[in-house]
């Protein structure tokens, strides 16, 4: 049955059974300790490092032949490696895919949540380029081992602190860190600060694969996630305040385009599977 | 014009037969054979082997055609491999002092047992295009062939600790770690980063070599020895509890020697640097053994305050398959990120404008 | 002689693990795992489906019934430890002090063993109130078969964090985990 549609010569999930085992041990784990970066024997893989090869390891280690997969780049199923990381699944498992958030078992994305919100059941895996929160500011990262261990982040406060009082306001856009339970400091990945609030009290499971790194880490369902701020500057994302020229939307996170020599900006969904679920508008903006 | 900033299924389809098209070049002229490549691109098809940490001719002068002779995307292919290959077990370690010599040579003496051999080295070329290889032409006449010196050759460190003028190594039979099972946990023992390094790339330990000579890192180098040629593979299967004879591979093996101004509990004496590839890969094995003495400030009680010598910087970055991907994942849409970028700077031009 | 494992190793592996993996991310919560043909004394099948699904050459194992070992090394091949060195520590017959067990340590908390222990049953909408990571409001457990200090030892586990054991109840093919982050109260 599972091997149906299976390329020939390759273990279903394209990993061998020994490093499915050494990658569950370690989610689940990662599970046990939320937001701590459990290392692992990360493997290399028939794409390149950046490309999402954490990602891809965690989900080939959970995956199987009832799951239907998404894959998003950007919030879009149709970016080249949304397209190329699917193909690549539907090679190595042969299981259905799908672009409908809601029909989908497991979502892995690279720089984006979904704007439909997530259900039990759903497993959402994030592709990671660098796990540690606190690289920019300590880059040894056996010193930064220490600073969780002590759950020392007085770094970040600091920095935090100095934007505000530079720039009245937080400076970072994207990959905002968070606090996972009010213990672990952690990076959501590189989605944009205005998606961290969905990582909050998610009903669906988080798993973050870093494959040149060689680190995983999960945010258990219904877990307390919250965006490091300041009682007198609370934590504001912030979206363009235009409307998707497709589908009107005001909540949704948007593109920017630019389409004339003149620098005319339109802006479009970035989650294509979130537009195309709604009404287009009457062609007001063609 | 929605669309047009999407890729899709069609794109990379076409993307990548036009690479076939790309790689396979005029089709007038004969294809590249993969034994041809093996053969006459011998030293690119060993440092994809070393950097591909994987031993196999055959598909490394295969990776290096079917990349387009780019070393670093052949060496990934052969990583790539060499993941779905299952592990039988480990070897004995390889004895390189029984090595049959291709090349050895010491800057450190003018002459010591079993003699200098030059081995088939660029060193004394003078580096003149040759257009008669543009052209075809006979068969090269064979090189002269000497009669093999039976003398053992030992290794200049080994005469050097007999002396006692060479700091020891400490003697392990411990399982030395792999991490390419078992990530990287820092402060890691010497068998971990060598390890690394002798996979890392060429052209960075290179850097990182030539900067402990110009004072980053104070290290006083000489090659003490370079010795090539191949050396036996053995292994013990555990139902049988013998070593058997799995076959020879090439080997690449520099040992520098360097000062050492001693300690507290040490006299002054030589320490060394140690460097190991696989093939023929000298500026390789050269450029490790620096490296690897850089490494050892700290073990030596030297400071530690050159990149060299520092293991995280030098093992987090020596990897040219982590680094190349890395850098050129940069190519990938991030518009997401830029995106809100551009909200972050207009909104803080505008509050400093008011 | 030694019993079968898994009928289909890849697949059976996966759904299992999925099962932990669920069990771990909604503390309490119970549920079956693929059921072996014949299952090793005295083990469950949840104990010996976790271990087929989790244990290899590169996990120490403790386990208190010597005569599953055979089967234990025979599929896994696992190196068999003291109990304080185990990563997967096994108990059929009683469970060992928590406190005794691989904690992991504040740099290393993922070193931390995982203890599968046996038990009479589980019974999920009554008994215990679970709180904590993967639970939206509280989850209901009742475990029978444990000893009568079980919930002093959990507090002093659990006030560990980030170090503290991982636990995989089973009984028969079921199993619910109480990761080291769970609250546990008496029913009430």
């Amino acid at each position: 049955m599972t091997e149906a549609s299976i390329e020939a010569g390759y273990n279903f999930g394209y990993l061998d059974e020994n490093t499915k085992r050494m990658i569950r041990r370690a989610l689940l784990k990662a599970v046990a300790v939320p937001g701590y970066q459990v290392p692992f024997g990360s493997r290399e893989m028939p794409l390149p490092y950046g490309w999402g090869t954490g990602g891809i390891q965690v989900t080939a280690s959970i995956i199987g032949a009832d799951d239907t997969l998404k894959v998003i780049d950007q919030g879009a199923d149709d970016t080249t490696n949304a397209v190329s990381i699917r193909r690549f699944f539907n090679r190595v498992t042969g299981v259905a895919t799908t672009e409908h958030t809601a029909a989908a078992t497991i979502i892995q994305t690279r720089h984006r949540v979904p704007e439909a919100k997530l259900r039990e059941g759903q497993v959402l895996v994030y592709q990671v380029p660098m796990p540690e929160p606190l690289f920019r500011l300590e880059p040894r990262v056996a010193e930064t081992k220490r600073m969780h261990a002590l759950a020392d982040y007085g770094l970040m406060h600091v920095k935090l602190y100095e934007d505000i009082a530079r720039h009245g306001a937080a400076t970072t856009s994207y990959n905002y860190p968070v606090l996972v339970n009010q213990r672990y400091l952690m990076s959501p990945s590189p989605i944009p600060a205005f998606d961290n609030p969905k990582l909050d009290r998610m009903p669906a499971l988080q798993l973050f694969g870093a494959g040149r790194e060689k680190r995983i880490y999960a945010v258990p369902p219904w877990t307390e996630v919250k965006s490091l701020d300041f009682e007198d500057h609370p934590f504001q994302p912030a979206r363009a305040d235009a409307a998707c020229v497709i589908c009107g939307a005001r909540d949704s996170y948007l593109d920017e385009l630019i389409v004339d020599d003149s620098g005319k900006r339109h802006f479009v969904c970035s989650d294509t599977d979130y537009c195309a679920s709604r009404p287009p508008v009457q062609d007001a903006a063609a | 014009m929605y669309v047009a900033v999407k890729g899709g299924e069609r794109a990379i389809g076409n993307a990548h037969a036009w690479l076939d098209e790309a790689r396979r070049g005029d089709p007038a002229l004969a294809e590249l054979d993969v034994a041809q490549v093996e053969q006459q691109l011998g030293l690119a098809v060993d440092r994809v082997m070393a950097e591909g940490s994987c031993y196999d001719r055959g598909l490394a002068a295969l990776a290096v055609k079917q990349a387009r002779g780019d070393l670093i995307e052949a060496a990934f292919l052969l990583r790539a491999y060499r993941t779905t290959l299952a592990r039988f077990g480990a070897s004995e370690p390889v004895e390189t002092g029984a090595m049959r010599i291709q090349r050895r040579i010491s800057a450190t003496y003018k002459d010591l047992p079993g003699g200098q051999v030059l081995g088939p080295t660029f060193d004394y070329t003078h580096r003149l295009l040759d257009f008669a290889l543009a052209a075809e032409r006979e068969a090269v006449a064979p090189a002269p062939e000497g009669v093999a010196d039976p003398a053992p050759m030992p290794r200049v460190t080994e005469l050097l600790a007999r002396e006692g003028l060479m700091r020891r190594e400490s003697r392990s039979d411990a399982e030395p770690p792999d991490l390419t099972r078992d990530p990287l946990n820092f402060p890691v023992p010497r068998a971990a980063w060598l390890q690394a390094l002798a996979r890392g790339d060429e052209g960075f330990l290179l850097g990182l070599g030539y900067s402990t000579q110009r004072g980053y890192g104070n290290s006083h180098p000489f090659a003490g020895e370079i010795r090539m040629g191949e050396v036996t593979v053995e292994f013990t299967p555990p139902e049988l509890g013998f070593a058997i004879e799995l076959g020879e591979i090439v080997l690449t093996e520099c040992q520098m020697v360097n000062q050492f101004a001693g300690s507290k509990s040490e006299p002054p004496q030589f320490t060394r640097g140690y460097g190991l590839v696989f093939g023929h890969g000298e500026r390789k094995a050269m450029a490790m053994a620096l490296v690897d003495r850089g490494l050892r400030a700290e073990e030596l009680g030297e400071p530690v305050d050159a990149p060299a010598q520092s293991q995280e910087f030098v093992l987090y970055h020596c990897d040219n398959v982590e680094a190349t991907g890395f850098v050129e994942h940069l190519k990938l849409p991030h518009y997401v990120d830029f995106q809100s970028e551009l909200e972050k700077l207009r909104s803080l031009r505008q509050e400093a404008g008011q | 002689m030694i019993g079968p494992g898994f009928a289909d190793p890849v697949a059976d592996s996966q759904r299992c693990f999925r099962a932990v993996l669920e069990a771990m991310s909604r503390p309490g919560r119970i549920h079956r795992v693929p059921a072996l043909a014949e299952v090793p004394a005295p083990l469950h099948g949840a104990t010996a489906a976790v271990l087929l699904t989790l244990a290899d050459g590169d996990t120490p194992v403790w386990l208190d019934c010597p005569a599953a070992q055979d089967w234990l090394r025979f599929h896994c091949g696992c190196p068999l430890v003291a109990q304080t060195a185990a990563a997967f520590v096994v108990a059929t017959a009683g469970m060992p002090a928590l406190a005794a067990l691989a904690q992991g340590s504040e740099e290393e908390p993922h070193l931390a063993a995982t203890l599968l222990l046996q038990v009479e049953s589980l019974q999920a909408g009554q008994g215990w109130r679970l709180t904590g990571p993967g639970i939206e409001h509280a989850h209901r457990l009742a475990v029978a078969g444990l000893p009568g200090d079980f919930l002093a030892q959990w507090a002093a586990n659990r006030a560990r964090f980030p170090r503290g054991v991982d636990i995989v109840l089973c009984a028969g093919d079921s199993l619910a985990c109480l990761p080291r982050t769970v609250r546990i109260e008496e029913a009430g």
